[in-house]
């Protein structure tokens, strides 16, 4: 089945509850065709991880504005990799610094999306960058 | 013989849960790896109680499911959650909401959730949710939660399907005269007025009571004619917690095998055999609706889509025509 839609686990790791960013971006993923899984605010990276498990995502998509993400998504990554979820692609988005860019794509993070990133982008990024499954 | 199905499912058994995911990936994409799957648990499946919970957009549904889990786990027992929201018709997206109130269960051995999205589907459900729900099934969860899209009121496939069907109806929605109504409040096995903790509740939770035995003492008389279900009405506030245990109390008095005795055992024979009718009707239309989009079929629906839309050919005949096409009487 390629005709497969996508599916998008959108979660907001750690402490602050910004999540204007994650809805929109789950709003206009799902207008581009993706099926989007949105888990709300204040998870876990466990939460996350376990919830990946459970719906078999495609892409996990982490939306992070407190400025832990050095802390957090290392930790997410980390317990996916214990999970043997290495096809499955990682991104972030929200405030994060250019300088701390490398340091998480050395951790797994495939992609970061700042700031001004157009909802297309990303999802032509997903498009060609998620694994094609169950076939 | 070890195909990838059959270590797929074997790993879902014992406790895998990626193995368990995937495969239910394998079933909703209707793949031949999902299909071996479950060909090989179906004959292990059966012992879950099977329950329903619909009702209207933010009603209540996933609150109610994620407080019923809790109470589950109290009691030592195993739940599945199978979660299905609507897909977009323009686009095929869709957003997956509901884990937003379970994610309390995340962790626990106990719990599994999934999203499903209905793919176009009609009636509430998603054409691979009765499959995924064998697969939980076999896996050996006591109770599997079929959670509905947002439903109205005609909405009543859920009832087919699930062994114990609970209606969810907040307060505030209408007057008596949308409880007299036909629809999803008869196929109500439990009708749960949630947000018991807002003015109005008592009111609403009174009005379907008196509605819904409305002609009750007519049922016994009644013989072979059908009559509407007589659910029990019950006051439910998640936040506060209270009347959960209520409701669990009397979802287990209608599990399989619950009271024992012989009228019971006759109501889930009977259950199940609609159930199986239900599914096979469901599955000959895929399997007809799959055949006609490919091969000569696909253009011979096409030719007759056209004479049909110009007022050319009438649709029934073109749809008899079709159809046996597809039987092998050509006519030709």
């Amino acid at each position: 089945m390629p005709d497969r839609p996508i599916k998008v686990l959108i979660a907001k790791p750690g402490l602050d509850g910004h999540d204007r960013g994650a809805k929109v971006l789950a709003r206009g993923l799902r207008d581009e065709g993706f099926e989007v899984i949105y888990t709300g605010i204040r998870q876990t990276p466990e939460m996350i991880v376990s919830a990946a498990v459970e719906e078999d995502v495609d892409v996990v998509g982490l939306s992070i504005l407190s400025g832990a993400h050095l802390t957090l998504l290392p930790r997410i990554t980390g317990l996916m990799r214990d999970q043997g979820m290495t096809d499955v692609l990682v991104t972030a988005g929200g405030i994060i610094p250019d300088e701390d860019v490398p340091v998480l794509r050395e951790a797994g993070v495939a992609a970061v999306f700042g700031p001004g990133t157009s909802i297309g982008q990303v999802a032509d990024y997903l498009r060609a960058n998620a694994r094609p499954r169950g076939t | 013989m070890t195909s990838p199905a059959v270590t797929l499912a074997g790993a879902a058994r014992t406790g895998d849960r990626r193995a368990l995911g995937r495969l239910l990936t394998e079933i909703e994409a209707r793949t031949s790896t999902g299909r071996a799957a479950l060909a090989d648990m179906y004959p292990s499946a059966g012992s879950a109680h099977l329950v329903g919970v619909t009702g209207p957009p933010g009603s209540g549904k996933s609150t109610l499911v994620a407080a019923l889990a809790s109470r589950v786990r109290k009691q030592g027992r195993t739940v599945a959650v199978l979660a299905i929201d609507p897909s977009s018709p323009i686009t095929g997206g869709a957003i997956l909401g509901d884990r937003v109130r379970m994610q309390a269960h995340a962790g626990d051995a106990g719990v599994f959730i999934r999203s499903m999205a209905a793919r176009g589907h009609a009636g509430g459900l998603a054409l691979a949710t009765l499959d995924a729900a064998t697969v939980l099934d076999a896996c050996g969860f006591d109770m599997v939660v079929i959670e509905t899209v947002g439903t109205g009121q005609g909405e009543v496939a859920i009832a087919s399907l699930a062994a114990t069907t609970v209606v969810v109806q907040p307060p505030g929605l209408g007057d008596e005269v949308q409880a007299l109504k036909a629809g999803l409040l008869e196929v109500a096995d439990i009708v749960v007025v949630t947000k018991a903790d807002v003015p109005g509740a008592d009111q609403a939770a009174g009005a379907l009571r008196a509605m819904l035995t409305v002609g009750a003492q007519h049922d016994r008389m009644a013989g072979d004619r059908p009559r509407p279900t007589r659910p029990e009405v019950l006051l439910v506030s998640a936040v506060e917690g209270t009347g959960v245990a209520e409701l669990l109390a009397a979802i287990d008095r209608r599990a399989p095998g619950a009271a024992g005795d012989r009228r019971d055992a006759a109501r889930f024979r009977d259950q199940a055999l609609v159930r199986a009718e239900t599914q096979l009707l469901g599955l000959v239309e895929e399997r007809v609706r799959t055949r006609m989009q490919s091969g000569e079929a696909r253009s011979r629906l096409n030719v007759e889509a056209q004479a049909v839309a110009a007022h050319e050919a009438d649709p029934h005949a073109a749809a008899d025509r079709l159809l046996d096409l597809l039987m092998g009487k050509n006519g030709e």
